[in-house]
């Protein structure tokens, strides 16, 4: 019965969108680029978690977060740590003054390995970290705020302040942290050479599988009733709460959700580029990764994954060919998104393309008969 | 950490990097008095804040070099022609953008966020293309430099002084403005209640006009102060515009004085500690420690009292 409603859906209009992306992801772009090429998709995917978060938590639940960055640097940050210490065995730093531990906390005169680093000798507690660190810093922030009922711009700015803190920590705190370089140099993971083309190209498969598990975790959510609560809260948050639900629970839960995605992301991101730095943290990529979320649709999950991926290539294609135009192009992004198609990518899909789609099988057929269309999604 | 001096040191310590902190006060009050009536009273996030104050100082900077090589002998009163053009300047440019972007989003105060941040970043990069990369200073008039010697420990630079007097007067000018002017009062009707407001004839989209660009004016003056402190390069504005929203929404959005007490404790917090920590863990503290205040107390410190 619930295989046969999964096939159902899969063979629905909205199932097809999916089986396109990932035949997109797992046939097209592996046959047709090298492995340079698709190890930098691979990058774009990483944001894509990050943006996916946010369609649930901004879109979908009205909590725009400036500070997914921070999540995305903290699961980036954990992986990091895991991979360094790897990288850093006795023998492999023995011209240190202190062998054994990472190059930078050598050259920052520490002499023993930090406690928080300890416990990141184990591959197991890294992969849970990767997701309850993000997840616990979210939990913190979102409980003090929505408890006591404070959203909107304020809890934007707060965010956006918790990720400069935290930038200005990481670089600070250079013997812990590896400053403003980041932690580099990573090699192996669990023995294996993760700096090798097959290496990379393999990463690129699990990152496009653990993409579709949160894919598969946001529609599961945006379907649910919780995901209609939530789009009652954004919508008229006051008449949810007398209805008799708790709203900060549901805003908790949607931005420790959203964290946990980041959080994955910067993990793929260290593992597939190889290393990890303040740069990531940030308050403008932060920013950044709403843009993502914008440009491909607010409220679509796949949009968020599309604008991922157009909004980066289109950065590295101006930065490496016009350096001087990209941020003009970016500044106008952040404009024109906002301005005058602010459903983004997935908006323009469902008002102009969809209905060509829904004449085209009738036009074949050539019986005049009309296919339903999908409701079309309002944004507030 | 004061166990290492004295008291009579500690006692200079503290009066030195008070009056240190004093310069990042007038800064934070100078962008904050601007931001607290755009995003205090109108509700709307000005993320291109920073870039405006920039403009003002270019402006500045531009009035500078044409006084030193046109009249020289005037030099010494380069600096209020150049306050008038950059509050002049940036006012332009914030009516203009109210005009073109603003005035659409005034419902959305999430989307004037990213259109405003998108607005910074064009800003930024055109300081970039027209003024080049590099940081531009200008020299200050004779009567400026100095400092008077307090104690034999402690210097108060002049342009310090200056600077600060510049932000006191301003913020009491931008008080009377908006608690005892006629068009204050229209805009603080509007802000309470925009249908009443327009039901007793206030024309709202002209007093939100004016109000954008008189905050972004007041950024264009608080950039042509920044130039006697420090140096003026593209992306100086962003530097400061996290700090700044945290002084406005510690302060209470809505409250003048909460905005310069808030500068005031911020300023001093960061300061002081700096003497005694590293300059970046100082920083880290005291916004965690703001941050760690506003999630207690959301409202800020002198809220007003809104029915929600």
């Amino acid at each position: 019965m619930k295989a046969n409603r999964f096939f159902d859906w899969l063979m629905s209009r909205e199932g097809i969108y999916y089986v396109l992306l990932a035949f997109l992801l797992v046939v097209i772009f592996p046959l047709a680029l090298d492995a340079f090429r698709l190890n930098m998709i691979g990058k774009y995917l990483t944001y894509a978690f990050a943006a996916l978060g946010l369609v649930l938590c901004w879109g979908r639940s009205g909590i725009l977060s400036l500070g997914q960055g921070i999540f995305f640097g903290l699961g980036g940050y954990c992986m990091a740590m895991f991979l360094k210490l790897e990288a850093s065995s006795p023998e492999n730093t023995a011209i240190q003054s202190t062998p054994g531990i990472p190059d930078f906390m050598d050259w920052n005169q520490l002499t023993a390995l930090p406690w928080f680093w300890e416990p990141f000798h184990s591959f197991s507690f890294t992969l849970i970290a990767v997701v309850a660190v993000p997840a616990l810093l979210a939990l913190i922030i979102a409980v003090a705020m929505f408890k006591r009922r404070v959203g909107g711009v304020y809890f934007a700015i707060i965010t956006q302040a918790i990720a400069a803190i935290l930038t200005i920590l990481i670089i600070g705190q250079q013997g812990f942290t590896g400053g403003v370089n980041g932690i580099t140099d990573l090699r192996t993971l669990m023995g294996w050479d993760i700096r090798t083309d097959e290496a990379k190209t393999a990463l690129y498969f699990v990152c496009v599988g653990m993409l579709f598990l949160c894919l598969i975790i946001g529609a599961w959510v945006m379907r649910s009733k919780l995901g209609r609560i939530l789009l009652a809260m954004r919508d008229q948050e006051d008449r949810v709460r007398f209805s008799g639900y708790d709203v900060a629970s549901f805003k908790i839960f949607v931005f420790c959700l959203a964290a946990m995605f980041a959080g994955i992301g910067g993990a793929m991101f260290t593992l597939q580029v190889g290393f990890m730095s303040p740069s990531f943290v940030g308050i403008v990529p932060s920013i950044e990764m709403v843009i993502l979320c914008a440009v491909g649709g607010r409220n679509s999950l796949l949009g968020a994954i599309y604008g991922a991926l157009i909004v980066n290539a289109a950065k590295t294609f101006f930065s490496e060919s016009f350096p001087e135009l990209w941020l003009y192009g970016l500044g106008v992004l952040f404009i024109a998104v906002v301005l005058a198609f602010p459903d983004g990518l997935a908006g323009l899909y469902r008002r102009y393309v969809m209905p060509l789609e829904s004449k085209l099988p009738a036009l074949l057929r050539r019986n005049g008969g009309n296919a339903p269309t999908l409701p079309v999604e309002e944004t507030k | 950490m004061f166990a290492d001096y004295t008291m009579t040191e500690l006692t200079s310590i503290f009066a030195m990097q008070g009056f240190a902190g004093l310069s990042l006060f007038s800064i934070f009050v100078l962008m904050a008095l601007g931001l607290a009536i755009i995003f205090g009273q109108m509700g709307v996030i000005n993320m291109a804040h920073g870039e405006f104050m920039i403009l003002g100082a270019y402006t500045t900077y531009l009035t500078a070099q044409v006084f030193e090589s046109l009249m020289p002998g005037l030099y010494g009163g380069y600096f209020f022609v150049a306050m008038f053009l950059a509050f002049v300047v940036t006012f332009a440019l914030g009516a203009l953008v109210e005009w073109l972007m603003i005035r659409h989003l005034y419902h959305r105060p999430l989307d004037t966020l990213l259109a405003t941040w998108g607005l910074s970043l064009i800003l930024q990069q055109t300081y970039r293309s027209v003024f080049g990369a590099r940081e531009v200073g200008v020299s200050l008039p004779d009567w400026m430099m100095g400092s008077i010697a307090v104690t034999d420990l402690v210097e108060i630079p002049i342009n310090g002084i200056f600077v600060m007097v510049l932000a006191l007067l301003i913020a009491f000018a931008v008080y009377l403005l908006m608690y005892r002017s006629g068009w204050g009062r229209k805009v603080r009707a509007v802000v309470q209640n925009r249908p009443m407001a327009e039901a007793v004839g206030i024309d709202s989209g002209r007093v939100d006009r004016v109000t954008f660009a008189l905050g972004c004016g007041i950024a264009g003056v608080a950039g042509s102060a920044f130039t006697m402190i420090g140096s003026t390069g593209p992306t100086s504005g962003q530097l400061y515009i996290v700090d700044t929203f945290l002084v406005v929404v510690f302060g209470g959005a809505q409250s003048l004085l909460g905005t310069i007490a808030s500068a005031f404790t911020i300023s001093q917090a960061q300061s002081t500690m700096e003497f005694f920590l590293s300059g970046s863990m100082a920083k880290v503290l005291t916004l965690l420690v703001v941050v760690g205040i506003l999630m207690l107390r959301p409202q800020g410190l002198f809220a007003m009292k809104v029915r929600r």
